[in-house]
This record gives C-alpha cells, structure tokens and sequence, in this order.
C-alpha cells in the first residue's frame, strides 16, 4: 500500500507539476562554429525504452545551449587549461608527466574518452576514465591519486574528452564487460530510496517532462564531467549519479564503487550514437 | 585569498584600422559573495574581483565595478576600438590586493 | 562558489522572507543608490537596453547584456538580491560601443534594472523582469 501510494506521489510529482510537455529542443549543437556534435540519434537496439536518443543539451534552455558552443563562453575551459598545464608537468618519483608518454593530448587522446568504460585486460576489470588516469599516475608515474571527483580529475577528464568531441560514443557491451552491464542494467531499472525511483522512472519513461521546474532529460552522460550553473565546476558523472540517487532519498552509493562503475558502463552504452560533447554546460 | 586565479582572454590577433572588435574576458575566481555561512554558522569572509579595466596603449576601453552578485569566475565582453598597432592590457582588481593581469598585442595591417 | 543542498535552501528560504520583511528597505537601498549615480537627476525611458532571459535555468548564472549607444556610463542593479548592486560599467576613449555582457547571481524572481548616464549627461533607465526557476533535482 505504501509502495503504491509512494509511487503515485512520485509520478504525481513529475505529471502535474506543470502539465507542460516539453519536446527536446531541435536546435543544432555546432561548437566553435566548425564542430558539429550529434545531439540526436536512433536508440541502440539493446535499449528497450527508447527509440531515440538525445543529449541533455536539448533538454536545456537556449542561453546555457549557447554557452556550450563556444570554448571561450564555456567556463569548464579555465579547468581544461588548468589540467593542460598538469598534463605537461612532471609529477612523482618515476619523473615523469603524462606528456613524457603520451604527447599531445589533443592527438594521443583522440576517440579514448568515447570507449569507456571498458575492459582493461591486465588487471581484469571495467575501468573508467577516471579509474584509468589514477591507475596511470600510480603505476606509471609513481605518483598520488587524484580524488575521485576532484577538481584535478575532473579537469583531466575534460581535456582528454576534448581530443574526442565530434567522435560518436562506442562503447562495448558484450565480452567480458557484459555480466558488469548487466548488473548496470539491473540498477538502472531498479526503484530507489523512499521515493522509489529508478533512473527509467525519469530518464526514460518522463524525458521532455517536467519535474517541478526541471526539464528531465535522458540522462545521458556524453557530455561529463559536466560544468553547472549551479555550482559553477566541474561535476564528475558518478558524483551527478550521486546526487540523483540521494534525490531518490536513498542512501548512495559511493563515487568509485563497483556498483556505480557498472552503472556508468550501462548508462554510457546507452548513448551509443551520440557524440562526445565532454565538457559541456548544464543548469 | 584566492589561489589559482588565472586570467582568459580572447582578442584577434589583428584587426584593419578603426576596426570595431569583440573582446571576451574570464577569469577563475571564486567570487565569494560575504554572504554565505560555513557549516560551523560562522560568515565567510567576502572575496571578489572588484574592479576590471581593459586599456589600449595606455587609453581606456572599459572600466567596471564589479559586485557580489557577479558569478563565479567572473565573465565580461565588451568591443574595443582599435586605432593602431598595439597592446591591449587587461587588469582585475582583488579584495585582497592582488591585481592579475594579462595584456594581449593586436596587429594593424 | 559551491553551494550545498541546505545553503541553497537557506538561500531561498531568505529570498522568501525578503519578499515579505525587508521589501521596503530593499527599494529604499535601491532609490538610493540610483540617486547616488545620476545626482536624483530626472530620468528618461529611451537610450538604454537590457537584455536578459525571461526565465533563468538557474539563479547562480544568469546572462545579461547592457547597452546604451554614446553612454558614458551603465549602472546595473538586481532589486532582489540581498544586495541590490550587480556592476556599473564606465566606457572609455575606445570603447567600441557602449555594451557589455557578464553573468550574474540571482536570489530569486525580480527586476533588473540598468540606469544609463547618457552622452549629454542625461539619464536615461529601463528594467527587465527576470524569472528564476527553481529545479526540482538538486543533484
């Protein structure tokens, strides 16, 4: 009984609040006036629930869509210059910056931000970006981690994302990653915390509603880390899973876990189509 | 005090004489309005960029007073006229004193 | 600035009490600090613009644009806010044009309101209503 009454809340909530329907916006995202970004495609064929895809960036009003398309107006640029100058810096006991074996970013990086997560066969495990940068500094430069969702790693993550904009998001599903997508699957439709949602709840089954005065999007993650008006950084995609997840009123998981390390793999693959638009500019 | 304050600005590298251009400035700043309170209630101090000028060649472009309620990292654009040859010089001014500054040439052809 | 959850509510929650208690202060606050920039100078309606959205995504970022053709000075103010003054922009010698943009914070729903001082030293004002959205997933 209460988990009818819950839910009904809940979908009275997102129904009612404006009674407004809202389509995803069908402007065009050009970055630079050269950069064409694919905002929009056909559902990857595993996604039940939708038959197409969008990025949040139609989702959002028109002046935060212009703040994205262009680098300058785009402030999650100050943490993209910033992590250039980490990545051309010697740092820990190997004596060694990311440049000493990657190079230029811009080319050694191009297409990496658009496979992950994904199946590292070393260590036998699904790693993120962020996983894969911390396994870098620790194995290879013999130096600190970042914190998980730091500023120094969510800068980080946006510059290596930058080599990849314009590139379409590919990421794997079946081999050994599958049984680490399934389980992200299962939490994506699983309900949460005393509202009793699923991420589906939202993201797919009220996308283009409104949630009080939000404009619920797919969720999709091609565009993290994620610079919001809000809070005016950098948010790293498991802490904007986080915060979602607390919104439910539930208790979270925490950013780095396994659980939300397959969560992100499943949600990513949900954008399969979609190009990578990391950093972008969200409310 | 506000650490790793950096300065963007983005200007063409040239312009024809009497040009009018556009100019874009950011800079990473907190902007910490005085009006907030840390967890333990106590106020936080207030810290913002308070004052921006861009000059050409030593003449004024633009002068602004700036106020808590500009958000952080600071964002202003503005158009210039560009008489000549020369350097434009970009100052913001710190609660805490500090003055960072970016100055960015622009050629006359 | 990173705003908490419970700050952000604190926040609104004084933009609430704003509208009630202090509304009057806050107008006072506001009259006097245009009379302070245009001398209590009259004021026309002609010569200055504001451009702002209807509807901010979001109070603590919000674009707007001033202008004012041949004006030697812009005053910008946010009649809402806790602290009513946003930016006063002086131009120079070689100011292409008398506009500018920035980003501002908003405390809630209100007017802006931008006071040219015109380039034959009159005065000249105008004002936009700006509504400030309130999401529903803090995230």
């Amino acid at each position: 009984m209460l988990r009818t009454t819950t839910t009904a809340l809940a979908a009275g909530l997102i129904a009612v609040a404006t009674g407004a329907w809202a389509d995803p916006s069908e402007n065009d995202l050009v970055i630079n006036g050269d950069l064409e970004i694919t905002t929009h495609a056909e559902a990857p064929a595993y996604i039940e629930g939708l038959s197409e895809i969008y990025s949040g960036w139609r989702f959002r009003e028109v002046d935060t869509q212009a703040t994205q398309m262009d680098d300058f107006d785009n402030p999650a640029f100050l943490a993209v210059d910033a992590a250039q100058e980490a990545w051309d810096t010697v740092d820990g006991d190997a004596g060694k910056s990311c440049a000493s074996c990657h190079g230029d970013a811009m080319e050694s990086m191009a297409g990496v931000r658009a496979t992950y997560p994904k199946w590292n066969a070393d260590a036998e495990e699904v790693r993120t970006l962020a996983m894969q940068i911390n396994a870098c500094r620790t194995d290879n430069m013999e130096a600190a981690e970042y914190g998980y969702t730091s500023n120094d790693m969510t800068g980080m993550e946006a510059l290596i994302s930058v080599a990849s904009r314009g590139m379409p998001v590919n990421v794997a599903i079946d081999g050994p990653v599958q049984s680490t997508w399934e389980q992200g699957k299962e939490m994506y439709y699983t309900r949460y915390g005393q509202l009793e949602l699923s991420c589906a709840n939202c993201h797919e089954d009220n996308y283009g509603n409104y949630i009080r005065a939000d404009h619920l999007s797919q969720g999709q993650i091609n565009g993290f880390p994620v610079y919001r008006l809000k809070n005016t950084k950098l948010n790293q995609v498991q802490d904007r899973f986080k915060g979602c997840i607390r919104d439910t009123r539930a208790e979270t998981f925490k950013p780095g876990s396994p659980e939300f390390v397959a969560l992100e793999l499943y949600v990513a693959s949900r954008g399969n189509g979609l190009d990578v638009e990391a950093p972008s500019v969200r409310n | 005090m506000a650490t790793g304050v950096k300065p963007r600005v983005k200007v063409p590298g040239s312009a024809s004489a009497g040009e009018v251009i556009t100019i874009k400035t950011l800079i990473s700043h907190p902007m910490e309005s005085g009006q907030r309170k840390d967890s333990d209630g106590n106020k936080i101090p207030r810290s913002i960029i308070n004052r921006f000028t861009c000059d050409f060649n030593g003449q004024n472009v633009i002068d602004v007073t700036l106020e808590p309620a500009i958000s952080t990292n600071p964002y202003v654009e503005f158009q210039a006229t560009v008489p000549e040859t020369g350097e434009f010089q970009f100052k913001w001014y710190d609660d805490d004193g500090s003055v960072y500054e970016d100055n960015k040439p622009i050629t006359v052809g | 600035m990173d705003f908490t959850r419970r700050e952000t509510l604190a926040l609104g929650a004084g933009a609430a009490l704003m509208s009630f208690l202090p509304m009057r202060a806050n107008a006072e606050a506001v009259d006097d600090l245009i009379a302070a920039f245009t001398g209590g100078a009259e004021m026309g309606d002609a010569g200055v613009d504001l451009n702002a959205p209807e509807i901010a995504e979001n109070g603590n970022t919000v674009p707007v644009e001033v202008s004012a053709p041949g004006a030697k000075a812009i005053l910008l103010l946010a009649a809402g806010n806790p602290t009513p003054p946003v930016a006063q922009f002086n131009f120079g010698p070689l100011a292409g044009s008398q506009t500018a943009s920035t980003r501002i914070r908003l405390a809630g729903t209100q007017d802006l309101i931008a006071i040219a001082q015109l380039g034959d030293g009159t005065f000249a004002r105008t004002s936009k209503t700006v509504k400030v959205t309130i999401g529903g997933c803090g995230g």
